[in-house]
């Protein structure tokens, strides 16, 4: 019946006096990845701790898998699982102690806890490095090992507060096929991030927030839709034409235009009137190297999406 | 295609697992145990301080002062000893309290709250290993005292019941810089906490020498506090076996032990 992974309804959360968390409403599916996405000091990690019932909210409530997470932490306990920003193993330990140790504390018995240590180590390919102090792991290894302390009982949901930041390009992707075969597997993600290639790589749907509110909600097309149809990008050559370029774009188009290198861009709300914009370009003889018209990045997307939101606070 | 292998390989280690039973109270207190055993196995140097370190104050104390403030070392020896082995094993209190701290700053204690345990067990666990510490750094002094001429005259019996009290009183003392570890920002922190309420009274009480040689109003606090009746009492016991005292501070830190671990519950 219950569909609903999480259920997240006015969630407020305030330290001191800096309201962190602004009337916060979430509905995450079951069974698939879900992004939250936003700059640094946004309260993604503040949400994950309240979700994960590591911290009491303030005001409006949380439900897992149809739990409260005040009322019944240990019922929500038994079915998440955390991998944190911070260290989430000990670093002082090699990664099969680490493992073995975590296992005990689950309820495994020696034995079969050394098993599933060799289990999840093999599965993660870090079988070599099994005997060696976590803290001379590389940034990708450590992550593994991370995650592989998360499922040591394997979670319904699994919180992954930013995986991938100070990752390598290769390592980063060790962590997305890690986290495509969980969910393939079926379980439910909920991964933070403030790179928006990884929330549109991976993310069935994502949630941006800001300054603790949520600005934007959907999958990655929706986001990228709801910032405006269409995007004009247009490169020129020589950069004495910016200007005469910019002011005929603006005439035509009626529209505003930023300017980046050599680059023109703007939404675009009647795509019909670009052709007699290029036909004018031509005119006066301004050479393009460079032309699209497309729907926008999600970086463009959550660009217009924050600096709205900032807007809206302080006007 | 190495994708599609790993693919497989992680989906099989998450399906089909089942949750083991919750681990008992004991069970989890021994699994934080074996923690802080490995971490002395990865790193022996941590154990100087219950090794060589109270060797060389023992040494140092007894010939450097000895002879100043007794007439002979043998005789400072005497009196020197219980004190300076409470002083050394107060020292090693901090050693939970700072772990603590580190493990709620750098993120891993996360782990442990989200873990079907009681939670107490994190610390219980360290602190058990704790015991072992102030152990061999007792063995080692009361050794080496034996060897350099320290002639208990509460005997065997005398000795052991000191030993026993230190053992009790540093495992309540321990509590204190437990609750540090919480509520404090760094470990560097608690160690200047420590070093300034463990540094003064270890010189104002009777550690080192008779505090009836003391000004008056030190002489006042030292009749108050638990840490003075603690050295007070290590030394009545191991000279002279009196056990009313050393009753008397057990029953005060018993009963602050459960004061913090009602805080600690809170804190958490
Ligand atoms: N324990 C705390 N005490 C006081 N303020 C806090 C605490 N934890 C977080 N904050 C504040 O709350 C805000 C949101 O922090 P949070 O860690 O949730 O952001 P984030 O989105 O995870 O950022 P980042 O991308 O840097 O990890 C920040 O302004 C931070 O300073
Ligand atoms: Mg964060």
């Amino acid at each position: 019946m219950d569909e609903l992974a999480i259920e997240v309804k006015d969630l407020v959360k305030s330290f001191g006096k800096e309201r962190v968390l602004d009337r916060l409403h979430l509905s995450i599916p079951k069974g698939i990845v879900y992004g939250l996405l936003g700059p640094n000091g946004a309260g993604k990690t503040t949400t994950v701790r309240i979700l994960s019932t590591l911290l009491k909210p303030d005001g409006g409530h949380v439900k897992i898998l149809g739990y409260d997470t005040e009322k019944h932490a240990s019922e929500v306990r038994k079915r998440i699982s955390l991998t944190g920003q911070y260290a989430s193993v000990d670093e002082d330990l090699t990664g099969l102690e680490n493992l073995v140790m975590l296992a005990r504390l689950l309820g495994y018995p020696k034995k079969q806890a050394k098993e599933r240590a060799r289990e999840l180590l093999e599965a993660f390919r870090l079988e070599d490095a099994a005997k060696r102090l976590v803290k001379n792991y590389s940034g990708g290894m450590r992550r593994r090992i991370d995650i592989a302390a998360s499922i040591i009982v394997a979670p319904e949901i699994l919180f992954l507060d930013e995986p991938t930041t100070g990752l390598d390009p290769e390592s980063r992707n060790e962590v997305w096929e890690v986290i495509r075969a969980f969910v393939k597997g079926g379980t439910t993600v909920i991964l933070t991030t403030q790179y928006l290639e990884e929330a549109d790589q991976l993310a069935d749907r994502i949630a941006v927030i800001n300054r603790g509110k949520l600005i934007a909600e959907g999958t990655s097309n929706e986001l990228k839709d709801s910032v405006g149809l269409s995007r004009l990008h247009i490169t020129i050559v020589s950069e004495k034409d910016l200007n005469e370029a910019k002011k005929i774009l603006e005439q035509k188009l009626t529209i505003e235009v930023q300017i980046e290198g050599m680059t023109l861009s703007a939404q675009v709300n009647n795509p019909s009137l670009v052709a007699s914009a290029l036909g004018e370009l031509a005119n006066r003889q301004i050479e393009i190297t460079d032309f699209s018209l497309g729907r926008p990045t999600l970086d463009e997307a959550f660009l217009n999406l924050t600096s709205d939101s900032i807007g809206g606070v302080e006007g | 295609m190495s994708h599609e292998m790993d693919h497989t390989r992680l989906q099989r280690v998450i399906s089909g697992v089942k949750r083991p039973e919750n681990p008992s109270m004991l069970q989890a207190t021994l699994a934080f145990s074996s923690r802080a055993l490995i971490k002395i196995k990865h790193v022996p140097e941590q154990m100087f301080d219950v090794t060589v370190f109270p060797i060389i104050f023992l040494m140092m104390f007894t010939y450097l002062f000895g002879g100043a403030l007794s007439g002979s070392a043998t005789e400072y020896l005497q009196y020197l000893l219980p004190g300076i082995l409470v002083m050394t094993v107060i020292q090693i209190t901090m050693y939970t309290g700072t772990e603590l701290n580190n493990d709620i700053r750098k993120g891993i204690f996360d782990r442990f709250k989200t873990l079907p345990i009681w939670l107490p067990s994190t610390l219980v666990g360290s602190l058990l290993v704790d015991v072992i510490r102030y152990s061999i750094a007792m063995t080692i002094m009361i050794s080496l005292g034996f060897i350099l001429g320290f002639r208990p005259d509460g005997g065997v019996v005398g000795v052991s019941l000191a030993v026993v009290t230190i053992l009790v009183f540093s495992f309540c003392f321990s509590w204190i810089w437990t609750t540090l570890g919480i509520l404090m920002r760094s470990e560097k922190s608690i160690m200047m906490a420590s070093m300034m309420v463990i540094f003064p009274l270890t010189f104002i009480s009777n550690v080192f020498v008779d505090p009836e040689t003391l000004p008056g109003w030190l002489q006042v606090r030292s009749d108050k506090s638990d840490l003075f009746t603690d050295y007070g009492c290590s030394r009545i016991n191991a000279r002279n076996s009196n056990l009313t005292r050393s009753y008397l501070s057990n029953g005060s830190c018993s009963h602050s032990f459960h004061h913090l671990c009602t805080t600690y519950n809170v804190l958490i």
